[in-house]
């Protein structure tokens, strides 16, 4: 197990009281694994990894729980040790290359300079290496893009400079967050691919967060269904295709197209919009959304024990 | 590149033409305004007017006077005052140059260099108490008025306070020119520059304080986080490296515009005589010939100032190198 987070909440002081944005998370992810995290704007799982890499640098921001990396306990930690781990052993990528890289600066300086913060080598070498994660990456003339600024890239090639800035150190876990979403469609498969190929040979772990099931369904291991802050489900990738088994989950499944059969004649939407963070309804978070509402509804699921887990009435009511 | 350096150089005629002609025309084109009648005085017979109007070239159309002013602003340099006669005005433009360059350029050096410090400290501390006290200082100073700031500042170190020890070293006011006297040059300019940077201090201060909170909200920031870089490297080699060409941008702007003659009521309050202050003084008794060539020298150094400025935002942001 190389990341252990338990029982996170965090909440944001704001002027109308607390307002919890992470309420209760845990999860575990092993060493080589790919946890994906799914969930709506707003449900919680970009917070989640910005937590898990000590990136919530808003002063109003309160973070309960644990969230142990290889035991280490990472709530609380002095930035400085935090740092250390930062981009060495933790790396993340995110989700628009766009505006992901310094505009001023050209990729293999960036690269270059992640190898030199926590790397004893001389600059040639740092170059020598960023030279070499950029032919790993599928750049083409990786000697000559090392000197190109980020705006003579195109998007994908972008996101795959900024693939392999989180590659530098071999990181032992790395956060993707909807590294796909701003890409099109055929550079969205290539970058799975590309993700794909790198963690076979570098064996990193991968939380990957998207709102796309299909890409989910392309590389997760286990998949983790975020609501309004909670987690509600959580089952092996098969597990989860197979037999969904909160409303919610099934509705995400549900407003997919079908590539068989006959075509509905309109997608399934889920009625409804998340409910605001400020004011939740006091038993299930989903309930005023939920199809198959009954009255232990009004009182707050708690998740289901492993191997599927499911954090609805439903299941102890069949 | 030298395309690029070419057409500058023609941007910058055009523009000194325009400003010229427009120049030229508001003294001589306006309907009703006859500058032989106001050399010649009031209650001039028509045959001094007519003689003044000979003397002084009125009398040809417009296109050869302005040509011929332009010809001795910029060929023979032999232009002479309207007011004082056979004072040739060219020379005592490049008299006061000098003055009003020692004068900017120490000021510009003070400011940029505060400012900055300033506005990466207060942008590090920012909504704390460093940050608050820097920023209404920064307003204190954008708030004083250069004229009632330097008649203060002679106040104490030439009049109240010169003979203690902290002001004793203060030297007349006056310039003296640095090729004569380089420490009596240093020590003359030492509180005009001071005085003429406090306003630019506060207002650079506060600009770069508010550009580079807001680079440090951008994604770029965020990631340079996740990269494990420390908050010192963020801030200096990330947010405040893309928030210079804001910063350039008005200083570009300013230093043209005080090298240009902004700087007068400095230059008044001090006794300092540069092209502020010459062109204040001409323009007291409309004297056309020394206005056309100041302002002609300004516009020079608007422009010129303009065009450095694009050259150093080609230095600081490649995505213009490409465009």
């Amino acid at each position: 197990m190389i990341l252990e987070v338990t029982n996170l909440r965090v909440s944001f002081r704001s002027e109308r009281g607390l307002v919890r944005v992470l309420d209760g998370v845990s999860f575990t992810v092993d060493e080589g694994e790919v946890l994906g995290i799914v969930g709506e704007s707003g449900s919680g799982k970009t917070m989640t990894v910005l937590a898990v890499m000590g990136l919530i640098t808003d002063p109003n921001a309160v973070i309960e729980g644990s969230i142990k990396f290889r035991g280490r306990e990472l709530v609380g930690m002095k930035p400085r040790e935090m740092r250390q781990l930062r981009g060495k052993d933790i790396a993340m990528i995110f989700q628009d290359p766009m505006t992901a890289l310094t505009p001023v600066y050209t990729i293999g300086w960036q690269i270059a300079e992640q190898i030199l913060t926590h790397q004893k080598v001389s600059k040639a070498q740092a170059w020598q290496r960023a030279i070499d994660l950029l032919a790993e990456v599928g750049i083409p003339k990786p000697e000559e893009a090392v000197h190109r600024y980020p705006h003579q890239l195109s998007g994908g090639m972008r996101q795959r400079a900024v693939i392999a800035m989180a590659l530098t150190c071999n990181p032992a876990l790395l956060v993707a967050d909807e590294p796909t979403t701003a890409l099109d469609v055929t550079v969205q498969a290539q970058i799975l691919d590309l993700l794909r190929k790198l963690q076979a040979t570098h064996g990193s772990a991968i939380i990957f967060i998207t709102h796309d099931l299909g890409v989910m369904a392309e590389l997760a291991d286990r998949i983790m269904v975020m609501y309004a802050g909670r987690v509600v489900e959580r089952a092996t990738r098969d597990a989860l295709f197979a037999d969904p088994k909160h409303p919610y989950t099934l509705a995400l499944l549900n407003s997919i197209p079908p590539l068989e059969g006959e075509r509905p004649h309109r997608l399934q939407t889920i009625a409804g919009a998340p409910p605001s963070l400020m004011n939740l309804p006091k038993g299930c978070a989903f309930g005023p959304r939920c199809s198959r509402k009954f009255a232990a509804c009004e009182d707050r699921p708690t998740l289901t024990s492993p191997p599927h887990e499911t954090a609805c009435f439903l299941i102890g009511a069949k | 590149m030298i395309f690029a350096i070419m057409q500058r150089l023609s941007q910058m005629l055009f523009v000194m033409f325009g400003i010229s002609l427009l120049v030229f025309l508001i003294f001589f084109g306006t309907p009703g305004v006859d500058p032989a009648a106001r050399i010649a005085g009031r209650n001039a017979s028509p045959e001094v007017l007519a003689a003044v109007r000979k003397s002084f070239g009125f009398d040809q159309p417009f296109y050869v006077q302005y040509l011929t002013m332009m010809k001795k602003i910029f060929v023979t340099g032999d232009l002479t005052s309207f007011v004082n006669r056979g004072w040739k005005v060219v020379p005592a433009v490049l008299d006061t140059v000098p003055v009003t360059l020692s004068l900017v350029i120490g000021a510009a050096i003070l400011w940029v260099v505060f400012s900055l410090i300033i506005g990466v400290t207060a942008a590090a501390y920012r909504d704390r108490w460093p940050d608050k006290l820097l920023m209404i200082l920064g307003l204190i100073g954008v708030s004083m008025p250069v004229y009632w700031l330097g008649e203060v500042m002679n106040l104490i170190t030439q009049s109240r306070f010169h003979d203690s020890w902290l002001f004793s070293w203060v030297p007349p006011l006056g310039y003296k020119n640095f090729s004569d006297d380089p420490k009596g040059w240093f020590l003359t300019l030492v509180i005009p520059w001071i005085t003429l940077s406090i306003l630019y201090i506060g207002l650079y201060g506060r600009v770069l304080r508010a550009s580079i909170t807001e680079a440090l909200q951008e994604d770029y920031i965020r990631t340079a986080r996740a990269k494990g870089l420390s908050e010192t490297r963020i801030l200096l080699r990330h947010a405040l490296r893309t928030s210079l060409i804001a910063f350039v941008t008005l200083f570009g702007l300013d230093f043209g515009a005080l090298v240009g003659g902004s700087a007068l009521l400095t230059e008044v309050v001090f006794g300092l005589q540069g092209v502020g202050k010459l062109t204040f003084d001409a323009l007291q008794n409309l004297d056309l010939p020394v206005i056309m060539t100041t302002v002609l020298y300004a516009s020079f150094f608007v422009v010129l100032a303009n065009a450095v400025v694009d050259v150093i935002y080609i230095l600081l942001d490649p995505r213009v190198r490409t465009s």
